[in-house]
């Protein structure tokens, strides 16, 4: 059922519980542990349409729980290149899977050295054990 | 900042590892596992919920009767002792002060089972009509509520079958305690009134039997579900109880606060009706959306049974009726509904069927 508390040290972090895999110029988003467990089970993902550009720190899409809705915000601005249908078909992936089978889209990064930004998993841990 | 109030079981609840949150000036588990698994629990088996919040309201005296039979909408004449009615306290315009489930405990005593938020409205409401030989007291703090809800939520306690809004002092495992047979669930149950005091024993002893711990978050998706309305979100004391679809509930043909202008909007035909929707799309409803060609959406979410949003609202008289089509603005985003009969989600008929 639901995965277990972890961030990956090959991912990159946002503040606002968002994750980015970054490989070359291109990248895939998610949310965090965290993200997913504060809301709850998904029971809705709204994607950005494919091909939509996308701005660093900005809503991409939505995903909602039985009570609340929570903003997608992109670590990195970009072009959408692809969106998992698996978790528009069955959110609960991001539950049981939130770094894996539970991505939400893949984007072309449109300025890779926004990156350096981001926060690494030691930070962005350090961040929730602050908040 | 205001102290939010616990109830006697909060010491479980966060033993339970619940989620607390801030509910009509309470502090309540929202959800322990999740809000799905503890629905599908109601639905398939039992659930426990802490309801002590709610308020209960003595109403004693000769002309208790008489108070009670002015000010609710529902006709006390047809109560025994020992059954219940779900009723409207209603003011002067017809609009719903609060809806509540009215309990003959003797010809000359009723318990009137209130929502949280209303709790003190109503017992001022019913102070200032009080007559000679009527009294009104509040009973709430001496009081827990347990909501036993589920197919096996009999079975589980080791109670008999028996009919639905009757009730009977009992015990559960030696713990005395009134056993209601009603809910907000749609489905079989019970709920336990038993002194506050007790309450963790009897909570205790209901975990024992098998019955899931439940949260506010499955009760709101369960009554939803089957279409009971929500003081403050679907009712309220600006909606009045025909365009609510509750005129079942009132006797128009007794004399009662409103009854006037009830009968007139009866006559008229309402101008807004409450309907019951079902998402042709995925997206979720969320209380206050605009539903295109007039009127809003008073509660929705996600049903766990039908695995799709579902919702209700006051729409034009003439786009209530069963597979009328809806738009709802969904931030901004038109998304397709389907106008439904109510309930919304009906159990398959069968040996344990809801109430």
């Amino acid at each position: 059922m639901a995965a277990t508390e972890t961030y990956p040290d090959e991912l990159r972090y946002h503040p606002e519980h968002d994750w980015a895999r970054i490989e070359g110029d291109e990248a895939t988003l998610g949310i965090t542990w965290y993200a997913q467990d504060s809301l709850g089970e998904l029971v809705h993902f709204e994607p950005p349409d494919a091909g939509a550009t996308i701005a660093k720190d900005a809503s991409y899409g939505e995903v909602e729980s039985v009570k609340a809705v929570s903003d997608l915000i992109t670590p990195l601005s970009g072009e959408v290149i692809e969106v998992n249908q698996k978790v528009v078909d069955a959110p609960e992936t991001v539950n049981e899977d939130p770094y894996g089978e539970g991505w939400l889209v893949r984007i072309r990064l449109s300025d890779p050295a926004e990156a350096e930004a981001l926060l690494d998993a030691a930070a962005y841990r350090q961040l929730l054990q602050d908040a | 900042m205001q102290t939010l109030l616990r109830t006697p079981l909060f010491d479980r609840h966060v033993a339970l590892g619940a989620r607390m949150v801030p509910f009509a000036g309470w502090e309540m588990p929202v959800q322990y596992e999740g809000v799905i698994p503890e629905h599908m629990a109601v639905r398939t088996d039992s659930g426990v919920f802490d309801v002590s919040h709610m308020g209960e309201l003595e109403v004693e005296g000769p002309r208790a009767h008489e108070l009670l039979q002015s000010t609710l909408s529902n006709d006390l004449r047809r109560l025994a002792d020992g059954e219940a009615q779900y009723a409207l306290l209603t003011n002067e315009s017809g609009g719903i002060v609060d809806d509540l489930i009215v309990y003959r405990l003797s010809p000359f005593r009723f318990l009137l089972i209130v929502n949280a938020a209303n709790r003190e409205g109503d017992y001022e409401w019913l102070k200032e009509r009080e007559i000679a030989g009527s009294d009104v007291r509040d009973i709430s703090d001496e009081y827990a509520l347990l909501a036993v809800q589920g197919p096996r939520s009999l079975e589980r306690l080791g109670l008999g079958e028996t009919a639905a809004f009757t009730f009977a002092e009992g015990e559960i495992d030696g713990i005395a305690c009134m056993i209601n047979r009603t809910g907000y669930t749609g489905e079989q149950g019970v709920e336990l009134m038993v002194p506050a005091e007790d309450a963790p024993q009897l909570w205790d002893r209901v975990v024992e039997r098998g019955a899931t711990p439940a949260g506010l978050g499955a009760r709101d998706t369960l009554r939803l579900e089957v279409c009971y309305p929500l003081h403050g979100n679907d009712i309220g004391p600006e909606t009045d109880a025909i365009s609510a679809g509750l005129g079942w509930v009132c006797a128009l043909d007794k004399e009662f606060t409103g009854v006037g202008e009830l009968r007139r909007v009866k006559e008229e035909g309402p101008q807004q009706k409450l309907a019951a929707f079902v998402m042709k799309e995925r997206a979720i409803p969320r209380q206050g959306m605009p539903i295109e060609g007039g009127g809003e959406v008073t509660s929705g979410t996600h049903s766990p049974m039908l695995d799709r949003g579902i919702g209700m609202g006051y729409v034009p008289a003439e786009r209530a009726a069963p597979d009328t089509e809806l738009t709802i603005d969904v931030r901004g985003k038109p998304r397709r509904a389907r106008v439904v009969k109510k309930p919304i989600y009906k159990r398959e008929a069968g040996p344990s069927g809801g109430d």
